[in-house]
């Protein structure tokens, strides 16, 4: 079952005029468009004519999520404004969030994609899909609803948090899919389970899960705990959102991306040469369709290795495998970015000194946590009680503001946190994937 | 008539109250008075101790966080009512305290009683004018 059966499996010469087509035109778009590339290829001697094969590809320079901070908010639109309809935006390192802006035509893109995404999930019509992925700024919940209505399968657009609701609605509207983060898929079952209900009773059939790394063994577990069958879509906001790429139901074995409208490359994250199929690392995304803000060889910094092997369920696109981890040092936390750095800045804002501080990150009843420890020192020392406790919700507060994520700090002896060669070990990763 | 007290960071971890005290009885710092304040993940142990800055390098050389504060010792009749007497004064006079805690040792049939309040000077003051007999430092550190 495809839901764009002609492009999804175009043989693969097919495929790959498409991307080279493609991929001159937008080279050529954003040259005319956007001065910081105009810029960019000028300094490597490159333009427009520069493509003449895909392979040149490698010849462009990389797009970081520092470049498009240093472009807040509008500077790498390549639409005009009056032609963008819709603005969302990530957490960014400084308190400034990543801004991403889509033309009519990239909505429409955008919900085809996840459209084919959900059909290769063994979505139809008919599907009650329950949407408990955000809706705002955060692009999981609109992007999986729009292709959701693309599709034709009704919507329940519930949005993340109220539990107890979740599971009711769930339950009496008869949900058959369920789209959340693969941490919460989790939460949800054992909270029924408290509540005494049987998630296995449900008509729920399949998980459409992500946002968040994950793991095999996880997949075990929420397709034993909740009888369904669990699958991986990835996206990020900056390339588009959910749906850039998704396991198919049949072959459940990588992720395939959606290749007429997206090329990918793994790159050695240190050297920033290619890497060969199969082999480990920077997953690297050129988006050749994109009209409000395409990105020319964006790294995404998540590692993965990729795939041109056929695949059982007939669809040519390359596989990408589950991300395995990240090539900087953000974290994940609860479906949130989260930037060491950032918090870094919300400490020393806080108190005017830049404190040792440490990140404990772990998962306890399936709810990723996050502890924030901070060494006191002389600065921040006091020898009341209650100021020392005000300095913990103040921080816990910034942080809930700042990022949208709840922590619990915890105040502890200097020197407590271990140094390696002099440079303190900020994050510890406790989480059992 | 201020009364140096030493404040110590700690976290509730086993053995940390035992090296504090070992730190200080090896250099021969004999503590006069203590009391710890205390929540789920870290408390305070405020320490008065008979050489304040000595006890002070050597606990910061161990990599202690720690601060001098001052605090007031105040006689007290060594019978019912005795602290009751002192504490309405202090609230008639609108002085608070932040943290009260008793010495070991008596003065003259006398308990002592450490206060630290948030307007240090202030209490002194009305203490004095209300006929409460304060203890120096010096006297304190050596009884």
């Amino acid at each position: 079952m495809y839901f764009n059966e002609e492009f999804e499996t175009l043989p693969r010469p097919a495929l790959e005029a498409i991307q080279l087509k493609r991929l001159k035109s937008v080279i050529e778009r954003v040259y005319e468009n956007v001065p910081f590339y105009r810029r960019r290829f000028d300094a490597h001697g490159l333009n427009p004519g520069s493509v003449t094969g895909l392979p040149d590809l490698q010849k462009f320079p990389f797009t970081t999520k520092q470049d498009m901070r240093e472009s807040y908010p509008y500077a790498l639109f390549s639409a005009p404004m009056e032609d963008i309809i819709r603005i969302h935006a990530s957490s960014g390192t400084t308190g400034k969030p990543t801004v991403v802006g889509y033309t009519g035509k990239d909505i429409e893109t955008w919900s085809e994609l996840m459209a084919r995404s959900f059909v290769s999930a063994g979505v139809h019509r008919g599907d009650i899909i329950h949407n408990a992925y955000g809706y705002g700024l955060f692009t999981g919940g609109l992007g999986a609803h729009y292709g959701a209505e693309r599709l034709g399968a009704s919507v329940i657009p519930v949005s993340g948090g109220n539990t107890k609701k979740q599971i009711m609605i769930m339950q009496d509207f008869g949900s058959t899919v369920l789209t959340c983060t693969p941490s919460y898929s989790l939460f949800l079952a054992e909270a029924a389970s408290e509540e005494g209900v049987d998630f296995r009773n449900f008509r729920l059939r399949v998980g459409i899960l992500g946002a968040e790394p994950w793991s095999e063994a996880m997949r075990a577990e929420i397709e034993s705990k909740l009888n369904i069958s669990a699958l991986d879509i990835y996206g990020l906001s900056e390339i588009m959102g959910p749906g850039v790429a998704i396991e198919c139901i049949i072959g459940k074995r990588g992720l395939h991306i959606w290749e007429d409208h997206f090329i990918p490359e793994i790159i050695n994250p240190e050297s920033g040469e290619r890497v060969g199929e199969g082999e480990q690392g920077e997953l690297v995304i050129t988006t050749i369709t994109k009209q409000g803000i395409p990105l020319i060889r964006y790294r995404t910094r998540d590692i993965t290795s990729i795939t041109y092997e056929p695949c059982a369920c007939g669809r040519t696109h390359a596989r990408i495998a589950r991300m395995s981890g990240r090539s900087d040092d953000m974290l994940i936390i609860r479906g949130v970015n989260v930037f060491p750095s950032q918090i870094e800045s919300i400490l020393i804002g806080i108190e005017g000194v830049e404190p040792h501080y440490l990140l404990i990150v772990d998962r306890k009843d399936n709810l990723d946590t996050l502890e924030v420890q901070v060494e006191i020192d002389e600065q921040l020392f006091s020898d009341e009680i209650k100021v020392l406790q005000r300095l913990s919700q103040r921080i816990e507060r910034e942080m809930k503001d700042m990022l949208g994520i709840t922590c619990t700090v915890r105040l502890v002896e200097p020197k407590s946190i271990r140094r390696s060669e002099g440079k303190a070990v900020r994050v510890v990763d406790n989480r059992k994937l | 008539m201020k009364v140096e007290q030493l404040s110590i960071f700690i976290e509730n971890k086993s053995g940390r109250l035992a090296e504090i005290t070992a730190l200080l009885g090896d250099t021969g710092i004999n503590i006069r008075a203590l009391s710890l304040a205390d929540t789920s993940d870290f408390g305070i142990l405020r320490l008065i101790v008979d050489n304040v800055e000595t006890a002070k390098s050597v606990l910061k050389n161990h990599g202690f966080t720690l601060n001098k504060t001052e605090v007031v010792a105040v006689e007290v009749p060594d019978h019912p009512g005795g602290l009751s007497n002192i504490l309405r004064a202090l609230d008639t006079e609108n002085v608070n305290v932040e943290y009260m805690y008793a010495f070991v040792e008596q003065c003259g049939g006398n308990a002592v009683i450490v206060f630290r309040f948030d307007d240090t000077d202030n209490a002194i003051e009305v203490l004095k004018r209300r006929q409460f007999s304060l203890l120096s430092g010096e006297r304190l550190y050596s009884m």
